[in-house]
């Protein structure tokens, strides 16, 4: 009986109150450590990162190439699928221009992450990555990038062997 | 299949930081939502329980741990989880439990403890992330709301202006909400001027993080009636999920709401939803998203949201009142109680008792939903005041 409650529970807290000690909390950092096995298909995709390509997989059934690899086809669920090197270029379907780390952190030059449309691969199939090179302002929808590889000695099998995606120049 | 109403409601205020363990607020909504129809927990068949990711709380088995707060102890009980979707994925589990005729009651609480992540809970979400193919680029939950936004605005050629009065009518109604953590009087200049955290997203375009609970009493027929002279019915459920390979899907346009919209629609009897639902609480954790499951709810065409929000449509006032309560951008985001906040506000919304926030005429039917995981899971209930099979 939402208007007959005048005692609504729950009590806020403030910085000041813990602070000074009149809350207390007890305070808890977990230390968990994780080894993620890269699995068949990633695998191939790790290796062909450190190789210097991208790396999709057609389904024959469905007509569709897509990127990241995958041991199956989650459309039709069937495991016939083709590894198919892709380019190493493509289109930016969406993007930000981030002023904030993954730990909440503020920045004063904004992070561009962007999904991108990989060419080779189907019609809106894309990855996330970083651009860079690039007047953020300047960044929209429809432009095209390449990727900017790390040196083939410092390439390890990481989504991090590309620094980053940049504008093509001249086109 | 029994038809299943919601009989009892109850919720704590949503606060940044609240005093009170995750099961000392779970335990004041039960107790409330008990009260608000006269039973006692003795009087309760099962109990569903829905909490958002173990990662806030630095708590494995937090399901389990919230177990007695939620009135759990002794019967059968199930903690589900569909990330932001939870909220309103626990009363649709409670369904199924009772339409069954497995049981006659079920007590359904939804809690979140966001603020025991330190020193901000924005890094428990890295770990949505694929491990191998996104986490080591160090992305935060605020890429793909912006990365969604930025592409619903290509789509349309739509301005962040077009979106940010959904901010001022979330937070203004708000106002009106006795448990709100951000209700404020602002104007779409205010919404533009606060910093730009993630282009398109402003801060007062992102919902807070908040700690609180939500629960509401459900009963199939016939103790439903009998319990209850003014049960609120479910009259449908829709769930779906997407692929969690969100670069290939086009963000655009959540195609997953919109299968999980018609699944609740056609149960409902629901053929033409813009003129058959009253009152709307779509899932608002960022501005653009209300409009965007707005349309997915099949409420406005494609693209055409925010032209309906410009002419006033969805406002408390309006032909459809979209987030009455005030949402999650008002009201507070404690994940999993706040879909279940919105399951409430429908409750209480139909039956006349929302106090300042009531919409005006009497709304027969509503629609709530949720949204979450990876941008890929929809969540719908339908809910009436008419019993769908007679």
């Amino acid at each position: 009986m939402s208007v007959k409650i005048t005692n609504w529970p729950g009590t806020e807290v403030t910085l000041e109150q813990i602070q000074r000690g009149d809350i207390t909390a007890i305070p808890y950092a977990p230390r968990a450590e994780y080894a993620w096995d890269t699995g068949v298909a990633i695998r191939k995709y790790l290796e062909a990162l450190r190789d210097g390509y991208l790396l999709g997989v057609r389904c024959p059934r469905c007509d569709r190439t897509v990127i990241p690899p995958r041991a199956f086809c989650e459309l039709c669920f069937s495991s016939a699928i083709e590894y198919v090197p892709l380019q190493d270029t493509g289109t930016v379907n969406t993007f930000s221009l981030c002023y904030v780390t993954w730990d909440v952190q503020w920045i004063t030059e904004p992070l561009v992450p962007a999904v991108i449309e990989i060419d080779g691969a189907s019609e809106g199939m894309g990855i996330l990555h970083l651009l860079g090179e690039v007047d953020p302002q300047a960044v929209k929808t429809g432009l095209r990038v390449e990727a900017v590889w790390k040196t083939k000695r410092s390439r390890q099998g990481a989504i991090t062997d590309i620094k980053y995606f940049r504008p093509v120049r001249g086109k | 299949m029994r038809d299943v109403a919601v009989i009892g409601a109850g919720m704590t205020k949503f606060v940044r930081r609240a005093q009170e363990t995750p099961k000392e607020l779970a335990f004041h909504a039960a107790r409330m939502a008990l009260d608000s129809c006269g039973l006692d927990i003795k009087d309760i068949d099962c109990v569903i329980h829905g909490t958002a990711p173990d990662a806030f709380d630095g708590m494995h088995m937090k399901g389990e741990y919230l177990l007695d707060g939620s009135g759990g102890f002794g019967k059968p009980y199930l903690r589900c989880y569909v990330g932001g979707g939870t909220g309103v994925f626990a009363p649709i589990c409670a369904w199924y439990h009772l339409a069954s005729g497995k049981f006659d009651t079920a007590l359904v609480v939804c809690e979140e403890k966001m603020s025991s992540c330190q020193p901000h809970p924005q890094a428990a979400f890295i770990s949505i992330f694929d491990h191998t193919t996104e986490r080591p680029l160090l992305p935060n939950l605020l890429w793909i709301f912006a990365l969604e936004q930025q592409r619903y605005m290509a789509r349309y050629g739509l301005t962040v202006r077009d979106i940010a009065p959904v901010s001022v009518k979330n937070k203004r109604n708000a106002l009106d909400h006795p448990c709100a953590q951000l209700g404020a009087d602002l104007t779409v200049d205010d919404i533009l001027a606060s910093p730009l955290v993630a282009w398109p997203v402003h801060r007062l375009m992102v919902s807070p993080t908040s700690d609180g609970a939500a629960a509401v009493v459900m009963a199939a027929e016939p103790k439903a009636q009998r319990i209850s002279d003014q049960p609120v019915w479910m009259q449908g459920v829709g769930w779906c999920l997407a692929s969690s390979y969100w670069t290939n899907r086009d963000l655009y346009y959540p195609a997953y709401v919109e299968q999980a919209a018609w699944m609740a629609y056609k149960m409902a009897g629901v053929t033409e939803p813009r003129k058959q639902i009253n009152i709307a609480e779509p899932y608002d954790p960022f501005a653009y998203k209300e409009l965007h499951h707005l349309e997915g709810l099949q409420l406005a065409p494609k693209g055409k949201a925010p032209e309906l929000l410009a002419q006033g449509v969805f406002n408390r006032d309006g032909d459809l009142p979209a987030c009455p309560s005030g949402g999650l951008l008002g009201v507070g985001n404690p994940i999993a109680a706040a879909g279940m906040m919105k399951i409430c506000e429908l409750f209480w919304q139909m039956r006349g008792e929302a106090g300042k926030r009531q919409v005006p005429g009497t709304p027969e039917r509503g629609v709530a939903q949720a949204w979450g995981d990876l941008m890929q899971v929809g969540t719908v209930t339908v809910m009436g005041t008419k019993k769908p099979h007679g």
